[in-house]
């Protein structure tokens, strides 16, 4: 009986509750480290470092990190996110949901653009950065009228959006359940059936469609234009830097691998390649700089492209370096590769694209 | 075809194959008469394939290649932050694919050293901890099979037929065993202060997503899992660790969860305000709509999958789910709800897990509009797309479980319709 009992109290403290204490697993959590970690902001304004940027100048930062997707007013380039605008439209056919028309936090903002903006360059904005960015959306959004706005950690909740009363917790449970359940008709449920709407009107259905076919063959025809100058002034600059002369697989392949990791989020190449954040970089090797089609460049680069500037292996190297410091006012948000062997195995790389 | 005794002869092959009308073999083989996928040899019959260690990791077939993820390129900016696909018409059973699993990234597919792979808690707890991967290993584990469905799923159909396929109008979801530890373990290691009442997981990606999740269900059954369908999650599912919040959205699925932060109300980040709220006909939105309703789609035939056979027996198939339990029974119809079937029920019925279901039936040749009515465990009813609509409106993207319809011809072709 004892033996009994004993067996039960060991089952028991094998149980969960008899693990209270825990397992004694992970260790502390030093506060440097929470600290490097914990950057989330909430509506009360829990989590906001100390700070401050005015419209102005978040203006300039956003023309230089944000504008290429966001548009210089928040207006959106393509389908990247409409940042300003769209007040009274929410009941609207097609709502346009912005900072300004529809999100409730303003914390949001600053969260959201501290911890994942810029695009393809997270968490490289200063706090402060981020408080004038915040005061330019604020701006575009008409929020605040006065152009000399300075946002702080100081007057952060002085700030309320305009939306924010008209969100309410999920009511499913009352406005939907009761409705949706109970019996069901099985037999003779319908007089008539008629087809109302038909998917095939619309037909954007992806892949063996033929819009999609028509539109890689024109992209396949668009890019063998541009290739063969392309050839030639590579041939040219080839003759005159015999370092990049021959291909070599394995540099191609770590070119490749630089490549998808540093540049791929802004750039393409190859067939079917388009303008993203960054232009087409299909045989930009050996190019004029500033040439490619429907790419809006940043006015130094343009100036450049004016003043002569053809992408040898040599300015590209030293561009790649240090993107801002070669071109003061890039847009190109890039820290740069430090490594210069990186930087020629992303050129033998773009080099090996443009022959394919 | 055989020889008196039972032994064919090639002589007796090749008079039968004349006396047939000949079908033509390959060259110096005997001609036979019948299908040339049984009288003629074929190259696997005989010749030698590949060794043991050639595909160390096994892949499909090369006659399965057309089976795959597909994205819908207009949808969004940007692959990088995107989605793609389950083909939902090529599979059977109810577990989806490891490499089949649709993707929903914000900033790409992070790649992640599992060496350098740290979980965190910090917030309202009562000492802030840091495991490794090695730490997360020795806790006790659980396998549990559920769907993630993106909340955003068949959001292309609320203004009306889209997408011709249920790739697309139902693709983004996908059902996994997962290998994890309850979460509950971990915060009870850290020990959640009285106040703490929200939980906010983190990604270790280019968008560090996060999400304010209640206490009561992280110490319900999320779990923090390490592997899908026994091996470890893929990088594009969150390698080496993401949250399991059952029937929830996916969007609440953190991948590559690098920390956990315990607080006393929610943070109303971007992708619980901006994004996964749900904009109503007046203006005003519903926030924090975690729960999956229950919702069905018949995956064959299907515009991608049409009735190739033609009239007769034929074989129509489907998937069921609920966020709030298991689906016990599913009607179809052939005629556009005139008169509906009890479907068949196959596989294992698991708590917020897809069901799979089949209704047999002789088809006679004529147009079919066939839809399917999931009924949970929970009483719920499938509703309609327009019982949907005269509540929401058309603007709320998420959450649209409404009934699909599809319109098959005489020749088998399957459309996305809809119906009075």
């Amino acid at each position: 009986m004892s033996k009994f009992l004993k067996f039960t109290a060991i089952s028991l403290c094998l149980c969960s509750p008899a693990f209270a204490d825990g397992f004694g697993l992970g260790r502390p959590a030093l506060p440097d480290e929470i600290a490097a970690w914990d950057i989330d902001v909430r509506p009360d304004g829990q989590g906001l470092p100390e700070g401050r940027g005015d419209v102005w100048t978040g203006e300039e930062v956003f023309a230089e990190k944000c504008a290429i997707c966001h548009g210089d007013f928040g207006e959106a380039v393509g389908r990247w996110p409409v940042l300003a605008g769209g007040q009274d439209t929410l009941t609207d056919e097609r709502p346009v949901k912005t900072i300004g028309s529809y999100w409730p936090y303003l914390s949001t903002v600053y969260d959201y653009v501290n911890r994942a903006m810029p695009f393809g360059d997270a968490r490289s904005l200063e706090a402060d950065e981020v408080y004038a960015i915040t005061a330019y959306l604020l701006f575009v959004n008409d929020v605040v009228e006065d152009e000399d706005f300075e946002l702080s950690h100081e007057n952060f909740l002085d700030v309320a959006l305009p939306n924010a009363a008209n969100f309410f917790m999920d009511d499913r449970e009352t406005t939907e359940y009761a409705a949706f359940r109970g019996d069901v008709c099985m037999e003779n449920c319908k007089d008539t059936v008629e087809i109302t709407k038909r998917a095939a009107v619309l037909d954007v259905t992806p892949e063996e469609t033929k819009a999609r076919q028509l539109r890689e063959a024109v992209a396949a025809v668009k890019n063998t234009a541009p290739k063969a100058d392309a050839e030639v002034v590579a041939a040219a600059e080839v003759a005159a830097e015999p370092v990049a002369k021959t291909a070599d697989p394995e540099m191609i392949a770590a070119g490749e691998k630089v490549f998808s990791r540093q540049c791929k989020s802004c750039h393409q190449v190859g067939a079917g390649a388009k303008n993203r954040s960054g232009p087409i970089l299909t045989s930009v090797v050996g190019r004029a700089a500033g040439e490619v089609e429907k790419f809006r460049y940043s006015k130094p680069l343009v100036a450049a492209a004016e003043g002569g500037l053809v992408w040898t292996e040599g300015e590209l190297v030293l561009f790649l370096s240090n993107p801002k410091k070669y071109l003061k006012g890039t847009r190109m948000s890039f820290r740069g590769l430090k490594d210069e062997a990186d930087a020629r195995a992303v050129i033998a790389y773009l080099r090996s694209v443009a022959e394919e | 075809m055989s020889s008196s005794n039972g032994n064919p002869t090639r002589r007796n092959v090749l008079r039968g194959a004349l006396a047939a009308g000949g079908a033509v073999m390959t060259a110096g083989a005997a001609r036979a008469a019948g299908d040339p996928a049984i009288t003629e040899i074929q190259t696997w019959n005989q010749a030698l394939g590949d060794g043991v260690d050639a595909r160390p990791y096994g892949t499909p077939s090369e006659f399965e290649a057309h089976v795959k993820r597909r994205n819908v390129e207009w949808l969004t900016a940007d692959p990088v932050s995107s989605v793609n696909f389950t083909p939902l018409h090529e599979l059977d059973g109810i577990i989806t694919p490891n490499g089949l699993c649709f993707e929903r990234h914000h900033a790409g597919i992070a790649e992640v050293d599992p060496a350098k792979h740290r979980l965190m808690i910090n917030g309202l707890v009562d000492t802030p901890l840091v495991f490794t991967m090695q730490d997360i290993l020795r806790f006790p584990r659980e396998n549990r099979v559920y769907f993630l469905e993106c909340a955003a799923n068949s959001g292309m159909e609320w203004r009306g037929s889209q997408l011709n396929g249920c790739q697309f109008t139902h693709g983004m979801i996908h059902n996994v065993m997962y290998t994890g530890v309850p979460l509950r373990l971990l915060l009870e290691e850290a020990g959640v202060k009285t106040s703490g009442k929200w939980v906010m997981p983190e990604g270790a990606d280019a968008s560090a997503m996060t999400r304010s999740i209640p206490m009561e269900k992280a110490l319900d059954d999320c779990l923090v899992a390490f592997k899908m369908n026994g091996e470890a999650l893929r990088p594009e599912q969150g390698y080496p660790l993401r949250l399991v919040v059952p029937g929830w959205e996916g969007n609440m699925w953190v991948k590559w969860l690098r920390r956990l932060e315990v607080g006393d109300q929610p943070w109303h980040h971007r992708e619980e305000t901006s994004k996964y709220t749900d904009l109503l006909a007046d203006g005003q939105a519903r926030r924090f709509t975690w729960e999956m309703d229950a919702k069905s789609v018949i995956t064959n035939p299907s515009p991608q999958a049409p009735i190739l056979h033609g009239a007769g027996h034929t074989v129509l198939s489907g998937l069921a789910w609920s966020g709030r339990g298991t689906i016990p029974r599913v009607d179809v119809t052939l005629d556009g709800g005139n008169s509906w079937h009890a479907a068949r029920m196959s596989g294992p019925s698991f708590e917020k897990s897809l069901h799979r279901f089949y209704y047999e039936f002789d088809w006679d040749g004529s147009p079919l509009l066939l839809q399917s009515r999931a009924h949970d465990s929970t009483g719920y009813v499938q509703p309609t797309k327009d019982q949907l609509r005269e509540v929401r409106g058309v603007n709320s993207i998420y959450h649209n479980n409404g009934i699909q319809t599809w319109h098959v011809s005489e020749s088998g072709v399957a459309e996305n319709v809809e119906i009075s």
